[in-house]
C-alpha cells in the first residue's frame, strides 16, 4: 500500500466527518417523521372536527344524523370501564409485583410465573378479547357488559403494572428492608410501611401508562361483542330505570351494555357517509387528548422521581 | 412451682400465641400475594383452554388439511371454504410493509440516540417516541384511511380506498418506537471501552457504530425486530379500518385484503350465535394468530440467548 500524503489523509478525515454529519441528519429526519405524524394527526383531527367540538358533542347520544351525534355514552362508558379495569388491575398487579420481588423463592414456580408474564406482554390484544368472550361473556355469564370489558382490559394491562411495580421495588436499596426487619418488623410490615410507600411513584407511573394503553384498546372490546350503537347511559345507582320504576342497585351499572370512545370512533370511521368522518375526527381528538395527557403525566412523574429520589 | 413462675409462663405463652398469630397472618398474606401472581398463569391457561377447546370443535367439522391448503376463505357463505392461507397472506403482506418502514427507521433512530445524540436531544426524543407509541391504534387507523391513503393516491392514482399498503405503512410508524427503544437499550449496554478502542484506531463515530457497536448488540437488535414482527402480526384496528375486510389471497400490497385479526373483528361485529361454526371460526383464527406470534417470540428469546455477547 502506498503511504498517504497529508492531503489524502485530510480528505479521508473530511469524508468520514461528512458521513457522520449525513447520518446525524438522517437520524434527526427519522425522529422528525415521528413528531410530524403526531402533529399531522392532531392538527388534522382538530381542523376536521373543530365544528363538532362544542358542549353539545359531549352531552348528546350517538345518532343516525351525523350533525346531531355526540359522545355522551362513549365517554361515560370509557370512564366506567377504566374504573373497573383499575379496580381489578392495580391490586392484582401490585400484589403480584410485591410477591415476585419480596417473597418469591428462586424455584421453578417463580420461573414459570416470570416467563409467563414476559410472554403475556407479547400476546396480541385481540386474543385477550377471545379469552374474555369464552370465559367472562359465556362461561361466567357476565354478558357484553362493562364488567366483562373492564376485566378484559385489566388482564391486558396486568403485565405492565407488574413490571413497573417490580422495577420500582427493585430500586429501593436493601438497607431499607434490613433496617425495618432489624427493629422487629415482619416481612409484610416491611412491605406495608416501607416498600409500598417508597415504590408508590413508580407504581403510579406504571398504572397510568397501563390505563392509557387500555383506554385506546378497541379490538378486545369489539371481540367480546360490545354494541356500537348505544343511546342510553348505564343505570345510576338508586335511580328508577325504565317503566317499572324499580330502583337500580349500587352495582347494576357493571352489568349494563355500553360503548367506549374507540368503538364509537371505529363505528363512525367505517361509515360510508363522509359527514361521520367529522364526528370521528372530533371524537379522535378527544381520545388523543385523554391518552396524551395521561402519558404526559406519567412522563412528568417519572422525570420528577428521577430528580428527587436519592437514597 | 412458685406463683411468680406461673405468671412468667403465662406471659411467655401469651407472647408465643401472639407470635403464632403473627406468623399465621404473615402466611395468609404471602398466600394472597402468591394468588395474585398466579393470576397471570391462569390467564395463559385460560387463553390456551378457550382457543384450543373451541378450535377442537371447529376441526371436527373442517379438516386441518383443508384449513391449511384451501385457497378460499368464505366461512359465512352457504358454500363455506376455510382456507386460512387467505388471511395469513394479508397478515404477512401488511406486516412486511410495516417492517420495511419500522426496521430501518427504528434502527437509525436507535443508533442516532445511542451513539450521536447528546443528553438534551435524548431527553426530548424519548418522550416523543413514547407518545408516538402511546397513540391508540384506532386513531392510527383513522390516520391511515383518511390521511395516508389520499396522499398515496396522489402518487399511485390506481390505489383503491382500502389497501394493505397504507395500513402497513402506518403500522410501521406505530412499531418504530418499540424497535427504537429496545435497540437503543441493546446498544447502550455495549461497554464504552469497545468504542474507545475503535476511536483510538482513528475510526469515525459512524464507522464505530456500524462495525463495532451494532455487531456487539446484534442479539438485542434481532430480539427487537422480532418483537416488532409479532406486534405487526397481532395489530388489529389499523387493518380493520384501512385495509378493507374482504378475504383476498394476494401478495400485492396495493390491494385490499382481510387479515387474521381483521376477520375476527368483522365476525365479532356481526351477530353470530354462541356455539355455531362461524363462532368457532374466530377461535381457530385466533389460535393460528397465537401460534404465529408465539413462534416469533420463542425465536426471539432463542436468538437473544444464542448470540448474546457477555462482557
Amino acid at each position: 500500500m502506498q503511504p498517504m500524503t497529508t492531503e489524502q489523509i485530510r480528505a479521508l478525515i473530511a469524508r468520514g466527518k461528512l458521513k457522520d454529519t449525513i447520518f446525524q441528519a438522517l437520524g434527526i429526519i427519522c425522529l422528525a417523521v415521528g413528531l410530524l405524524v403526531i402533529f399531522l394527526l392532531v392538527s388534522d383531527m382538530l381542523m376536521r372536527g373543530l365544528d363538532r367540538l362544542n358542549l353539545d358533542f359531549f352531552v348528546e347520544f350517538a345518532s343516525r344524523r351525523a350533525a346531531q351525534s355526540g359522545i355522551l355514552s362513549a365517554w361515560v362508558g370509557t370512564i366506567l370501564v377504566m374504573f373497573v379495569t383499575a379496580l381489578a388491575a392495580v391490586p392484582l398487579g401490585v400484589a403480584a409485583g410485591i410477591y415476585l420481588e419480596e417473597y418469591a423463592k428462586r424455584n421453578w414456580v417463580t420461573d414459570i410465573i416470570e416467563i409467563n408474564i414476559t410472554n403475556l406482554a407479547a400476546v396480541p390484544s385481540i386474543v385477550y378479547g377471545l379469552l374474555s368472550l369464552g370465559i367472562f361473556v359465556y362461561a361466567f355469564g357476565f354478558g357484553q357488559s362493562i364488567l366483562s370489558a373492564g376485566l378484559t382490559l385489566a388482564l391486558l394491562i396486568l403485565p405492565i403494572v407488574i413490571v413497573s411495580t417490580r422495577e420500582a421495588i427493585r430500586a429501593i436499596p436493601a438497607m431499607i428492608r434490613e433496617g425495618s426487619m432489624a427493629v422487629g418488623a415482619t416481612r409484610w410490615q416491611t412491605c406495608r410501611y416501607h416498600i409500598i410507600p417508597y415504590a408508590m411513584p413508580g407504581i403510579l407511573t406504571g398504572v397510568i401508562i397501563g390505563l392509557a394503553r387500555a383506554i385506546g384498546e378497541t379490538a378486545p372490546i369489539i371481540t367480546i361483542g360490545a354494541l356500537t350503537f348505544i343511546a342510553f347511559l348505564p343505570p345510576m345507582p338508586f335511580t328508577a330505570t325504565g317503566a317499572d320504576g324499580v330502583s337500580a342497585g349500587l352495582f347494576d351499572w357493571v352489568m349494563s351494555p355500553f360503548t367506549v370512545m374507540p368503538i364509537q370512533i371505529f363505528n363512525w370511521t367505517s361509515r360510508p357517509d363522509p359527514a361521520f368522518e367529522v364526528n370521528a375526527a372530533a371524537a379522535g381528538f378527544v381520545l388523543m387528548g385523554m391518552v396524551l395527557s395521561m402519558n404526559a403525566i406519567a412522563i412528568y412523574l417519572r422525570y420528577r422521581m428521577r430528580k428527587n429520589i436519592k437514597w | 412451682m412458685s406463683a411468680n413462675n406461673v405468671s412468667d409462663l403465662h406471659q411467655v405463652s401469651d407472647r408465643l400465641a401472639h407470635n403464632a398469630m403473627r406468623h399465621f397472618s404473615e402466611r395468609l398474606i404471602e398466600a394472597l400475594l402468591f394468588a395474585a401472581a398466579a393470576v397471570s398463569v391462569l390467564t395463559t391457561v385460560g387463553i390456551v383452554y378457550v382457543l384450543v377447546s373451541e378450535s377442537i370443535q371447529f376441526f371436527q367439522v373442517v379438516s386441518i388439511v383443508d384449513f391449511l391448503t384451501d385457497t378460499q376463505w368464505t366461512p359465512l357463505f352457504d358454500d363455506a371454504h376455510y382456507g386460512i392461507m387467505v388471511l395469513i397472506s394479508g397478515t404477512l403482506v401488511s406486516s412486511g410493509v410495516a417492517l420495511l418502514v419500522a426496521i430501518p427507521m427504528g434502527t437509525i433512530i436507535a443508533i442516532y440516540l445511542s451513539e450521536f445524540a447528546n443528553g438534551k436531544v435524548r431527553e426530548v426524543a424519548k418522550p416523543v417516541l413514547e407518545l408516538l407509541g402511546g397513540i391508540p391504534t384506532i386513531v392510527f387507523g383513522y390516520f391511515a384511511l383518511l390521511i395516508v391513503t389520499p396522499l398515496l393516491q396522489k402518487v399511485f392514482p390506481e390505489l383503491p380506498g382500502f389497501s394493505l399498503l397504507s395500513a402497513g405503512l402506518v403500522m410501521g410508524i406505530m412499531i418504530v418506537p418499540y424497535i427504537a427503544s429496545l435497540s437503543e437499550d441493546a446498544m447502550r449496554a455495549v461497554p464504552m471501552s469497545m468504542r474507545e478502542g475503535s476511536y483510538a484506531m482513528g475510526a469515525t463515530k459512524l464507522y464505530t457504530a456500524i462495525h463495532v457497536v451494532v455487531p456487539a448488540a446484534v442479539s438485542g437488535l434481532a430480539a427487537s425486530y422480532i418483537l416488532g414482527i409479532s406486534r405487526a402480526v397481532g395489530e388489529t384496528m389499523i387493518l380493520a379500518v384501512a385495509a378493507g375486510m374482504q378475504p383476498n389471497l394476494t401478495w400485492n400490497p396495493m390491494e385490499p385484503a382481510a387479515t387474521i385479526t381483521s376477520f375476527i373483528v368483522q365476525v365479532a361485529l356481526g351477530d353470530l350465535p354462541h356455539g355455531s361454526i362461524g363462532y368457532q371460526t374466530i377461535f381457530a383464527a385466533g389460535l393460528t394468530l397465537l401460534l404465529i406470534t408465539l413462534a416469533f417470540n420463542i425465536a426471539g428469546q432463542w436468538l437473544r440467548r444464542r448470540y448474546r455477547e457477555a462482557y
